[in-house]
Order: structure tokens, then C-alpha cells, then sequence
């Protein structure tokens, strides 16, 4: 039987390749139509607010879910009509923890190899050499329902994990995790994919897709409505937004006006907040504040940070991400003495 | 990064998908029968209550109840409460598997080169197993309240067989039950519903004989009695085969109407 050869995956290929993809749920339009490819060995972020639809995707390329129109590949196989070959090439790690938690972190890990179809004897070690990666071996033995958050998310990504696949997917694979935590997963995703291992991510966050991504693809409302390096992402972006927070929201269209002489990109006010985005943003802080001082306009919060989600959404699309919780001050503003 | 020399091939081993089913149905039933060994209270609970029910129909009710045929009523309760105790212990599948469904477990299980019909098949085949072990118990508590077998050790095997496999149908049912309402609670409170008027109105601790006419119908056809019945033939006598094959012929029945839809919904499951 030709069906029980090893599998080789076609190198010719992309990793993961969608076109014209769709999926309703009732009333809802979850994708309408997304076209994408993401190259062998390369990680490819879905950035975008909750309910965009990149789960959907995720769901349609692990086979979890047929599309209603359009097709996939993954390491060559259609979606659809090869779904039991695609299953031997990918690792999932979603949104939620999904291990057992009255197993122990090795038992769990057995299951899964044992699953996946590893070979007998490749089981057991293959448990404790990703215990050990993910430095979870003195919590071998231990019931999951004992082990932390951050322990559970690890193990989940270590049971992604265990037939070496060459496409991970991972949703939100940060999540809910401390920065600690959040460094060490981005350090194992940029270990993998040295080891060869191309993933497909979605996130939230636009400084994740900036750090691990070769490619970002922004998710709205069931499409893609930009894509590329992140470089080139940031570049129409800018890197460093100034939100000021004015008396008023006369004043604050006062100082847009003036600000519009001394930045390059059209600032943008809403209520009583200006907000203007540069890839100079030191230099363009000074300009800022020296042309509202000299206006006698003293503003009543200033925020400088990097862009978040939301101001790509802004820029890209005029209104706020839907759904997001990486909105507009999420941190502290400096608070100008009165 | 795009290199065409470039061939990463996942360490998975192809398999024949009959040995694929089996390997991977014995792997989901032992992850699930360590559930009992370390939870050993999931065991206990789903043993407590049919114990208090042979206490209770035995020494409380069983006085003011008299069964045709000069049968002691223990020996009329007993074959019963076995059957009884299975139908209960069948909501055992719809929670765990809702659980599983809920915190993704399954969804992870979708995405693996795993044979479809695995995650049902182990849970079922766990369920088999524990409740091998439920029976006994049962029938060693009979034992020690008076309970007497009439029968030939054949016909009794028989009888337990039935259970058994009557208990397997009823983990099929409620595996697709799980699988729909996908939360352990909603299937706990969805279950007694369903059960409570199949294991009541039937001939499990009453004979049927002594309900009003416009409910003996119901509780002597329905699945619950037919079995309850055949098995108190077989235990006690005078053996009818009609009615064992009656009896077998709803557990094939429930099995291959249940067992399909319920691999069917845990394809399309969300």
C-alpha cells in the first residue's frame, strides 16, 4: 500500500498557502475571502483583534473546520480533501491549555506522541527531551492540574510539539503570559524556526509580530488589508506614537493645527486627545512641546510609546480595533503637572 | 528561507488504519481509566448511590412491596438495580467527554494524525472496564443483603454479559449527549431528564404489573425494562429466549444507531 510510505513533504511548495478563503458562521462572516503564503521556514504572524477571524483560519488549516469557499494547502496538502496528510505535518497549540490536567506532564505528552503515530520506541524519550526543553522535568511526575499557568501554556506548545512537524500553528500562543514567560516562548519559536520548522502565528500584539515575524499579515473583519515585513509595516507606521491629552477639545484642535507644521504625518485628534506618529520620535517630542509651549498650550497628560495594535488599525483603516484590549493608554500616562 | 533542498519530514510513523484505530483506542481508554486510578472518587461516588438504593428498596420500601411468583423481593431488586446502576453510570461519558470538549482537548485530538473513531472507542471501551468492576461490586452487595441467584452459573453469566453490554450501548448515547451540549454541567443537568423516567417507570424496582394501565405500556416495552426483565430471567427463572434476544436486540439496536451519529457529531463537533 503507497499510503503507508513515509511522508515526504514537497519542498517545491509553500509551507501554508490560502486562497480566496471563506467561512460564515449563521449571520457572521468570519473570513471573506483571505489569500496567503507563507514560505518554508519563515514565521508569518495573522495580527488582528479578537473575532478578525484569524482563529478561523488557524482552524480551517489544522482541519478543524472545512472553508465554504476557496482552498488551502499545507506542506502541499489541500486542507480538504487530504486532511489526514496534513494532520501528519502540523502542531497546534491554540488559545486554551489543552492537556489533561489529572495526568502528569509526562503522561500527557505519551498520549499525544503516542497519537500522533510516533514510532514505540521514540515515545518515552521524546516526553523527556521536551520536559526538559520547555523546563518542566522536576514537574514530570505531577498531575497538570498542580502546575502554574505559564507551566500549562508550556506544555501545551511542548504537546505541539512532539512529532517534530514541520508547520506549527499557534494561537495566541502569548496570551495571558508574564513578559517572563512571553520572552522564553518567543526564544523557543526562534529556536525552532533555526531548527527548520516553519509557523504560522496570530496574535494581538503588534510588537510580537514585530519581534518574530518574517511576514504580518493585519486581519479585519475576515480579510487581510496589509501585508509584509514588518519593517515595511512599521515604516508606514512610524515607530514611536505621541498622545497628548489637552484641556479641551478646542485646544486640542489648536495644537493639531499646530503640530501639523513641525511633524511629518497629519496628526490626528480625537476629543480632547492629539496623537501624532513618527519614525523620529525623540527629536519630533522636542518639536512638540516647544511649539505648544510657545502657543502657551500646556498639555494635561502625555503618553510616548511605541504603536500598538490599535493605532495600526487607525492608520489602516481610520476607526479603532473592534474587540481589541490593546486600545489607547493601556499604559500609564505621565500626568503634567498643573 | 525558501530553500528547495530543504525536506523536513515529521517523525510520524504510517500505519495501517485498522492497527492505527486500535493502538490509538487503547491509548485514549488507558488515559482515561487513569482518571479512576487517581481520582479514585469518581469510583467511589458512582458506587455510593446504588449501594443507598439497594439499602434503601431493600430495607425501607422492599417491606410494602410484594412481587408475583412468591419471589423474595431482594432477588427481584438485585437484577435491577444492576442494570440501574449502569444507565446512571453511562452519564459518566457525557461528562467527560463535554469536559474534554471544553478545554480543547478534543480539538487537539482533531488535529492529530489519530484515527476518528479513537477518542469515542477508548472512552467507550474504559467505560466497559469500570464498569466490569461497578458490577461485581453490586453483585457482592447483593450477596451480602440476601441476594440469591436461581439460575444455572450459564445463565447468570448471561445476565451479566447483557449488562455489560447494554452499558456499552448507553456510553454511546451519552457520548453523543457530551458531544452536543459541551459542558459538563449542562450534561449532568440534561441526563436526568432523559433517565429518570426510564429507570423509574420500568420494571427495574417495581413489577410493572402494579403501575396504573396507561403507563404499563411504556414501562414494559421501553429499553430500560426489557433488559431489567431478561436479566431477571436470566438470574432468577424460568428463562424466556424471546426475551433475551428482545433484550440483545435493543442493545445492537441503540449501538448502531448511537455509535455512528456520535463519530458523525465528534467530526463536525465545534
Amino acid at each position: 500500500m503507497t499510503a503507508l510510505a513515509p511522508l515526504a513533504v514537497d519542498s517545491q511548495t509553500f509551507a501554508v498557502t490560502a486562497s480566496g478563503l471563506q467561512k460564515r458562521f449563521g449571520e457572521t462572516e468570519a473570513l471573506r475571502g483571505i489569500d496567503m503564503q507563507v514560505e518554508w521556514g519563515a514565521v508569518y504572524a495573522l495580527l488582528g483583534p479578537n473575532g478578525a477571524g484569524k482563529t478561523t483560519a488557524i482552524r480551517i488549516f489544522t482541519t478543524l473546520l472545512h472553508p465554504d469557499a476557496g482552498s488551502a494547502t499545507v506542506a502541499g496538502f489541500d486542507v480538504v480533501r487530504q486532511a489526514g496528510e496534513v494532520r501528519y505535518c502540523i502542531g497546534l497549540a491554540g488559545q486554551s491549555a489543552a492537556v489533561d490536567p489529572i495526568l502528569t506532564g509526562a503522561e500527557n505528552l505519551e498520549l499525544i506522541a503516542r497519537l500522533a503515530q510516533l514510532p514505540r520506541h521514540l515515545v518515552k524519550p521524546r516526553a523527556m527531551d521536551l520536559l526538559e526543553r520547555f523546563q518542566l522535568t522536576d514537574a514530570a511526575h505531577r498531575p497538570v492540574r498542580t502546575y502554574s499557568g505559564g507551566m500549562r501554556r508550556r506544555l501545551d506548545i511542548a504537546a505541539a510539539l512532539v512529532q517534530r512537524p514541520p508547520v506549527l500553528f499557534l494561537d495566541e500562543p502569548t496570551t495571558g503570559l508574564d513578559i517572563r514567560s512571553r520572552n522564553e516562548l518567543w526564544n523557543t519559536i526562534r529556536e525552532l524556526v533555526a531548527e527548520g520548522t516553519s509557523v504560522l502565528l496570530t496574535t494581538q500584539y503588534l510588537e510580537e509580530a514585530d519581534r518574530l515575524a518574517h511576514n504580518v499579515a493585519v486581519v479585519d473583519r475576515g480579510l487581510i488589508i496589509a501585508e509584509g515585513p514588518p519593517a515595511q509595516l512599521k515604516a508606514q507606521l512610524g515607530t514611536t506614537v505621541i498622545e497628548l491629552g489637552l484641556a479641551d477639545e478646542a485646544s486640542a484642535a489648536q495644537s493639531a493645527v499646530l503640530l501639523s507644521r513641525v511633524v511629518p504625518t497629519r496628526p490626528e485628534v480625537e476629543q480632547a486627545t492629539v496623537r501624532v506618529t513618527s519614525n523620529d520620535g525623540p527629536r519630533i517630542l522636542v518639536e512638540v512641546m516647544r511649539s505648544l509651549d510657545a502657543a502657551g498650550l500646556v498639555p494635561t497628560t502625555l503618553n510616548v510609546r511605541e504603536p500598538s495594535l490599535d493605532d495600526v488599525f487607525l492608520a489602516l483603516t481610520g476607526r479603532h480595533s473592534e474587540g481589541s484590549e490593546d486600545g489607547n493608554g493601556s499604559k500609564p500616562a505621565i500626568g503634567a503637572p498643573r | 528561507m525558501t530553500s528547495a533542498t530543504m525536506t523536513r519530514v515529521s517523525d510520524v510513523e504510517r500505519r495501517n488504519p485498522v492497527v492505527v484505530a486500535v493502538r490509538d483506542a487503547i491509548a485514549v481508554s488507558e488515559r482515561n481509566l487513569i482518571t479512576y486510578r487517581r481520582v479514585p472518587q469518581l469510583l467511589v461516588f458512582s458506587t455510593i448511590q446504588p449501594v443507598i438504593f439497594v439499602l434503601l428498596f431493600r430495607y425501607v420500601f422492599g417491606g410494602a412491596i410484594t412481587v408475583p411468583g412468591g419471589v423474595p423481593y431482594v432477588d427481584f431488586l438485585m437484577p435491577g438495580i444492576f442494570v440501574q446502576t449502569v444507565v446512571f453510570g453511562a452519564l459518566g461519558a457525557a461528562i467527560g467527554l463535554a469536559t474534554d470538549l471544553k478545554s480543547g482537548l478534543l480539538e487537539r485530538f482533531r488535529a492529530l494524525p489519530m484515527a476518528r473513531s479513537a477518542v469515542l472507542a477508548g472512552r467507550t471501551l474504559a467505560d466497559l472496564l469500570r464498569n466490569v468492576f461497578v458490577v461485581a461490586l453490586m453483585f457482592a452487595v447483593g450477596v451480602a443483603v440476601g441476594f440469591r441467584v436461581h439460575t444455572s452459573a450459564l445463565d447468570v453469566i448471561i445476565g451479566l454479559l447483557l449488562i455489560l453490554l447494554f452499558a456499552y450501548a448507553l456510553s454511546w448515547v451519552f457520548a453523543l449527549v457530551g458531544l452536543w451540549v459541551g459542558d459538563p454541567e449542562t450534561a449532568q443537568a440534561a441526563a436526568f431528564p432523559i433517565l429518570a423516567p426510564l429507570v423509574f417507570a420500568s420494571s427495574v424496582f417495581v413489577p410493572v404489573s402494579s403501575m396504573p394501565n396507561w403507563l404499563q405500556g411504556w414501562a414494559l416495552h421501553q429499553p430500560v425494562s426489557v433488559v431489567a426483565s431478561a436479566v431477571r430471567e436470566l438470574m432468577l427463572g424460568p428463562v424466556s429466549v424471546g426475551d433475551v434476544f428482545q433484550a440483545i436486540g435493543w442493545c445492537l439496536a441503540v449501538l448502531a444507531v448511537f455509535a455512528p451519529l456520535a463519530v458523525w457529531r465528534y467530526r463536525r463537533v465545534a
